[in-house]
């Protein structure tokens, strides 16, 4: 089996090779569109800014890659967002795998919200093969400032002040908000599922 | 709902854990990938590696232990100690460090938080500050401790969160080492004027500190080192105490 890591200006690459590494599985990074093609299952993971990521995805046409993908497709954090229709950050149209829009979290005004988000929590009413053996409830490890909202392909909810999706699916897409990769026990689980579409 | 944070904090030096004795369950208890990996294990929701090698080779013998603690710990990780730079932040994170820590240098030169915050985004910046409580208000120290400043640790976290900072660690020099529970008026403070979370540390010495850090002062995370190290509290004891008292806890 061939596993992909999209390589683009994003953080964390090193972290997703590093737990399939630990589950046995050699990823290979790469942003050649032949080698994606060709893979039996694609990771898009991202840390940064959504606009640059998507600027420097347009410029070497991997939004268009990623888009018309037909294997199993597993976006992380930023990648989920971008694969989302748009993002509040910078105004960035995204790829529109998932027709949720990306919104920022904001403050009510009773209580002082802390964003981005950084820690743990829990996702509930998980429904999909990503977390088949996860219980519900489990925690994942999340840092963020942005969310996608609930929508069609909404696959988990966690609360920070309101409901948003933490897992999103549709067709071959599948997408966490949470990092799995540094997500102890529970986080490899969901790695490994995919890996086993 | 968000859960509240155990983080232990080991001390690296030329590679080493500085402390760390009495694990009779590792190996080696001086290595700081088995130590780190042991503390995910039981149950860390995170880990700080300060750095305290003084020597010119550090910045090559980190980054390689750095991508080791990456390759074999499942759980996010902080890196400090003596960095300066955009690029010395880049190497780490690029070696597999999910934030890092500033401090000194960071104080000295404010702006760095702005570029880092920019380069890397606000969530991997941690400004690490060392207090310390005298003449009716809590100091910012600077070289470990060593060296006092006239500013005011709540003024240089807020402009630090202002510059971009994305997160606190605030230790207190009154308190640590003492054991006598942790700084509860600036962590609290800090901790609910400011829209970061903060990292409590400094004397930490039973599981009702831990309590009141996160209730009373509303701490999002507390660090220990020697505690843990020495086995004084083990950390599925006390994810249970704290469960038990009504704080979220990851299990």
């Amino acid at each position: 089996m061939k596993t992909v890591i999209v390589k683009y200006n994003a953080g964390n690459i090193r972290s997703v090779q590093f737990a399939l590494e630990r589950i046995g599985v050699n990823g290979i990074v790469t942003d050649d569109e032949t080698e994606i093609r060709s893979a039996d299952k694609v990771i898009f993971p991202g840390v940064g800014e959504a606009s640059t990521a998507m600027q420097y995805l347009k410029e070497r046409k991997l939004d268009q890659v990623i888009k018309n993908l037909k294997q199993p497709v597993l976006g992380i954090c930023l990648g989920m967002q971008l694969m989302c229709s748009h993002s509040e950050e910078n105004d960035t149209p995204c790829m529109g795998i998932f027709e949720t829009p990306v919104k920022k979290f904001t403050s009510p005004v009773e209580n002082l919200l802390k964003i981005p988000q950084i820690g743990w929590n829990n996702i509930t009413n998980l429904h999909s093969v990503l977390f088949e053996h996860v219980p519900e409830n489990s925690y994942m490890y999340f840092v963020h400032s942005y969310y996608a909202a609930l929508g069609a392909d909404t696959v988990a909810i966690t609360n920070y002040v309101i409901n948003y999706s933490s897992a999103l699916q549709k067709d071959n897409f599948y997408a966490v908000q949470f990092h799995p990769e540094k997500s102890a026990e529970a986080g490899a689980r969901i790695i490994e599922n995919f890996l086993n579409i | 709902m968000l859960t509240k944070r155990i983080i232990p904090c080991l001390d690296i030096k030329d590679g080493r854990t500085v402390k760390g004795i009495n694990f009779e369950n590792i190996r080696d208890a001086g290595d700081p990938i088995e130590l780190g990996a042991l503390y995910a294990s039981q149950g860390a929701d995170e880990l700080v590696f300060l750095d305290i090698t003084a020597t010119n080779e550090r910045r090559k013998t980190l980054s390689a232990l750095v991508t080791e603690i990456a390759r074999h710990v499942n759980i996010p990780f902080t890196v400090g100690g003596g960095i300066s730079s955009v690029e010395d932040v880049s190497v780490l994170l690029q070696s597999g460090a999910d934030k890092i820590s500033v401090n000194t240098s960071a104080f000295k030169n404010p702006v760095l938080i702005d570029h880092l915050a920019r380069e890397f985004g606000s969530q991997c910046i941690v400004l690490a500050i060392d207090t310390r409580y005298e003449e009716g208000d809590w100091y910012v120290y600077l070289n470990g401790g060593r060296v006092k400043t006239d500013i005011k640790a709540y003024d240089w976290a807020k402009e630090a969160v202002n510059r971009g900072a994305g997160e606190i660690l605030l230790t207190s020099m009154n308190n640590d080492g003492t054991k006598k529970g942790f700084a509860l008026d600036i962590t609290g403070q800090l901790s609910q004027n400011l829209n970061v979370p903060v990292i409590a540390s400094g004397g930490a010495g039973t599981m009702e500190h831990f309590v009141d850090v996160f209730e009373n002062a509303q701490a999002d995370a507390a660090l220990a080192a020697s505690i843990f190290h020495y086995k004084e509290i083990e950390i599925p004891a006390l994810k249970n105490f704290l469960y038990q008292k009504g704080v979220n806890m990851r299990f």
